[in-house]
């Protein structure tokens, strides 16, 4: 772990990403760290002038894992030396999401729990899809950073500075207008929406569509024994419809969910039920694919300025894994299985000296950085250019702001 | 003198000014002129006023802010709170519309004005007074602004100057199927080709944000020209917002020989939280074996938000993060200590390891009681036990999760197989509570269930004239549900000077 930390951690780019220039500012000295130590003990209000203060500390405590909070009026770590306490405030956080596979338990079949596989993660990959649009298109957020959380979930990092400066008003706006599933294991049907749907559920619904035939239907098969199958009658809005698809199933058992989703239909032609209202049928099966597709996220994450969340690049301590960033462009072919683990990255550091001591040049393999020479590259090439991308408008806003207010350019307006 | 006074208590009366960019040079007009009903408090008063008037102003208006408070504690609807405040207003905060024949509109918008900016020194020290300072005055402004004479609100709202840009004929066309599908949600008064629309940055609108009534593109809000009215609103709580932060900041400035300090102080001290008054053991039942091992019989006291944590902790062996929340701070509240609460978790969650135990639950429990975490935690000792209010509005249970309150966050059919598991299987109940909930009335079902399951002991404690005014009061906290219930089915069985223990408890500002 000291290795990892020492060598492949990628300190610098951290660094310009949150403190939104190459040089130090308040943005990054500001900024709360809080540290989880080995012994379990939580070490909050850290601050750092400089990344490699930060690695130091790293390296010198060792945490299980570090999170990062909001940028503060004052230094965190003088908080307590400060006239009065109204002065030492959060200013400004990225709008952060977690989105956990364990909240899809009542859905999925393969797994439960800690666990996960390629069948679950499929309702990550459709999450991100839908959030990620809303973010962007709806809102207008361009600098989202998605991450795995290491072992069965996915965290999105909106850093443009609009939403770092938003308060908690305006993130419990956006955190409620994501949300559609509402209740807890009591309250029946989760998902309750008024027609016509808002852009944002038609749009959400045709990106779901697919994922809800292939990824739930196929994969899933979530209403094969009888017992799950209830729970589908249960959200079909005509009484004798669903008694007839009951009786329908009863006589064979262990029908697959593509067919019974298909048999809805069917059944609602055959006139099973006499005063069908077709249009609140079309509704609830609309519903019923939100219900088993919708991203189902961690809400209280995203309404809070002063919300920690685990920092980018961590080692998860349970599965070794490196909570890389996802690609969004090959969102599909994401694998969280493959992702390094510290472990099988330290060997390849190993494995990769002894070719190189032999073929190639001396002056090469001074410029290459251990985290080239790993799995761990592409991710960490991802994270620079994202970095770069931002730190470029950040300097554009800057400009535009000091070329308003200088007074030479009065004349404009 | 008192002239004096406000300027003094008032250092950042300037930097006010100054940020509104009055285009009025002489402050003595703004102080003279008061155009409109409603205002935004954007100047600070600068007349004399008497230090009786200072007081009974900050007074009145303080009673008219816990009143308002009180109807959301209550879950009133808009229509019933405006009926409830409409005599308490008149009498003591009256504000006529400018067509009114009235001839003291200038009194009636000076102490409303002077009493908004008094109760802002008072309420402007801690971020929770703020936080529910602005809360109450939004809600009063919402109110005045959706009463009211239509043009001079179109006027006031005229006057404002908030940049809104009207959407072009070919950007409506564009989004046709978006705009229709986000105008219905205002109602379909007008045909969709008709409607106005205007684009507004969404941040000015979180509320419409986050009720998906608007259609977003890009950043914008588009929203019809009629919903000016709750932007207005969200503009008035912003800069409420900011402007009370300023005056924290200046506050430290207030001489502590000051006369107003000690009116201030007092004025902040009657507007206590609902939930703080269930802080500590001040709640506690006297002569109630309140210990882990008897919690089992003890719940059969408590209301059934508590109930159904308690009754799925002991399917589950297991409750989930807020649920444990919400259960620990109400047994702190009932007078469990932290020893026994630890030990109580301990014993319940059977299915897990000591080891686990202390790693992922013990610190949290300690938390809860102020044991352990920052100074203000610990100074606290901890989280207040939680308000309905809180359990009503707060985060709302998600998938698995068991927290919250069964009226509200239980379908009607869970709702009735859980109130038929505890014994209320009484049809007339059963048929008030489904309507409770139909109008969002989850304290009514919930005092409905307390009356009913309480019925033989309310009547004899009434016979007996041993219930006090207070005992009558609608319940809205789940501890106070407790204590009333343990003392009436315990009535008889210990001194009287406890019978009327809850009566001393103070719930409201
Ligand atoms: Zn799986």
């Amino acid at each position: 772990m000291r290795t990892f930390y020492q060598r492949l951690f990628p300190w610098r780019y951290l660094f310009q990403w949150l403190n939104h220039s190459p040089t130090p500012t308040n943005d990054f000295a500001h900024r709360e760290f809080a540290f989880t130590l080995q012994n379990d003990a939580y070490l909050r209000y850290q601050s750092f002038v400089t990344s490699d203060l930060l690695r130091k500390d790293v390296l010198r405590l060792m945490p299980s894992r570090f999170e990062i909070g909001p940028v503060y009026t004052a230094n965190p770590r003088d908080r307590k030396t400060m006239r009065n306490s109204t002065a030492f405030k959060p200013l400004a956080k990225e709008l952060c999401f977690d989105i956990d596979l364990t909240d899809y338990d009542d859905i999925r079949t393969c797994c439960d729990k800690a666990n996960i596989c390629n069948k679950c993660w499929r309702f990550m990959t459709m999450a991100i899809k839908v959030v990620d649009a809303a973010l962007r298109e709806d809102f207008g957020f361009n600098h989202i950073m998605w991450v795995y959380s290491g072992r069965r979930g996915a965290h999105a990092w909106v850093c443009d500075k609009k939403a770092r400066a938003m308060d908690d008003q305006k993130r419990r706006a956006i955190a409620n207008y994501l949300e559609v599933l509402r209740g807890g294991a009591q309250s029946g049907k989760k998902v309750n929406l008024r027609r016509p749907l808002h852009p944002h559920l038609s749009r959400s619904l045709d990106i779901l569509k697919t994922h809800f035939q292939d990824d739930v239907l196929e994969k899933q098969d979530p209403w094969r024994s009888a017992e799950r199958a209830d729970n589908l009658l249960k959200l079909i809005p005509d009484h004798q419809l669903a008694e007839s698809l009951r009786k329908k199933w009863d006589s064979s058992p262990g029908r697959s969910s593509v067919l019974k989703w298909a048999d809805i239909d069917t059944v609602a032609k055959t006139g099973a039920s006499k005063n069908l209202d077709t249009l609140s049928l079309l509704e609830a099966k609309q519903d019923i694919v939100l219900e088993y597709t919708y991203p189902r996220l961690d809400i209280e994450v995203s309404k809070k300025l002063n919300h920690l969340l685990k920092s980018p690049f961590v080692v998860h301590p349970g599965t070794g894994r490196v909570c890389v960033p996802i690609d969004t462009g090959s969102l599909d072919e994401f694998d969280p299985l493959g992702v390094p683990t510290v472990q099988g990255l330290i060997q390849e550091i190993d494995a990769w000296k002894e070719p190189d001591a032999v073929e190639a040049s001396q002056d090469s393999k001074n410029t290459l950085q251990d985290w080239e020479k790993t799995s761990l590259k592409p991710y960490i090439e991802q994270f620079r250019s994202f970095v770069i991308t931002l730190m470029k408008e950040e300097r554009s806003v800057k400009a535009k702001r000091e070329r308003v207010e200088d007074p030479t350019s009065a004349m404009e307006f | 003198m008192i002239r004096q006074d406000l300027n003094r208590v008032d250092p950042k009366r300037r930097i006010v000014v100054d940020h509104r960019k009055t285009p009025f040079a002489d402050p003595a007009y703004k102080e003279s002129q008061y155009p409109h009903r409603l205002n935004f408090y954007a100047t600070p008063p600068t007349a004399d006023i008497t230090l009786e008037q200072f007081e009974q102003w900050a007074i009145d208006r303080l009673r008219i802010l816990a009143e308002l408070e009180a109807c959301s504690f209550r879950n009133k609807s808009p229509v019933e709170t405006a009926a409830h405040m409409k005599p308490l207003l008149d009498k003591y905060l009256p504000l006529d519309t400018n067509s009114s024949s009235f001839t003291q509109l200038f009194a009636q918008r000076q102490k409303d004005h002077y009493s908004h900016f008094i109760l802002r020194l008072a309420f402007s020290s801690t971020e929770d007074l703020r936080r529910r300072f602005t809360r109450v005055e939004t809600m009063l402004f919402r109110m005045r602004l959706s009463g009211g004479d239509m043009r001079e609100r179109a006027a006031f709202i005229q006057d404002l100057n908030i940049d809104w840009e009207p959407v072009s004929e070919e950007e409506k066309r564009k989004f046709a199927a978006e705009l229709a599908a986000t105008s219905a949600v205002f109602g379909k008064r007008q045909a969709q080709e008709e409607e106005t629309w205007c684009k507004v940055d969404w941040m000015r609108v979180p509320e419409l944000v986050e009720g998906r009534r608007v259609f977003l593109k890009g950043g914008k809000a588009y929203v019809p020209a009629r919903e000016q009215q709750s932007m207005v609103v969200a503009e008035f709580t912003t800069r409420l917002e900011k402007a009370l932060e300023l005056t924290a900041r200046a506050l430290p400035r207030l001489d502590e020989d000051d006369r107003l300090t000690p009116i201030l102080n007092h004025l902040s001290k009657n507007f206590i939280t609902p939930d703080a008054s269930y802080s500590g053991s001040s709640s506690a039942v006297d002569g109630a074996e309140i210990t882990a091992r008897n919690i089992d019989n003890l719940s059969q006291h408590f209301p059934m938000c508590m109930a159904n944590l308690h009754r799925q902790l002991r399917r589950d062996a297991h409750l989930k993060h807020y649920g444990r929340l919400q259960y620990t701070l109400f047994l702190k509240g009932i007078g469990l200590n932290l020893e026994e609460c630890l030990l109580f978790w301990r014993q319940s969650f059977s299915k897990i390891t000591d080891d686990m135990f202390n790693k992922e639950y013990r610190y949290n429990v300690r938390h809860s009681y102020g044991d352990v975490g920052g100074d203000s935690n610990r100074r606290g000792g901890g989280y207040s036990p939680y308000s309905c209010q809180k359990i009503l509005t707060e985060h709302p249970p998600g998938p698995g999760e068991a927290h919250g309150c069964p009226y509200r966050h239980f379908n009607m059919e869970n709702l009735a197989a859980l109130l038929q598991s505890t014994g209320v299987s009484d049809r007339g109940v059963l048929q008030g509570v489904k309507e409770d909930k139909g109008n969002q009335k989850f304290h009514m079902a919930c005092n409905r269930v307390f009356e009913h399951v309480h019925k033989a002991e309310l009547k004899r404690a009434k016979d007996d004239g041993v219930m006090t005014a207070a005992q009558l009061e609608t319940i809205v906290h789940p501890n106070e549900y407790f204590k009333r219930s343990y003392l009436l089915k315990n009535m008889g069985k210990q001194p009287a000077s406890q019978q009327g223990g809850s009566g001393d408890v103070k719930m409201e500002g």
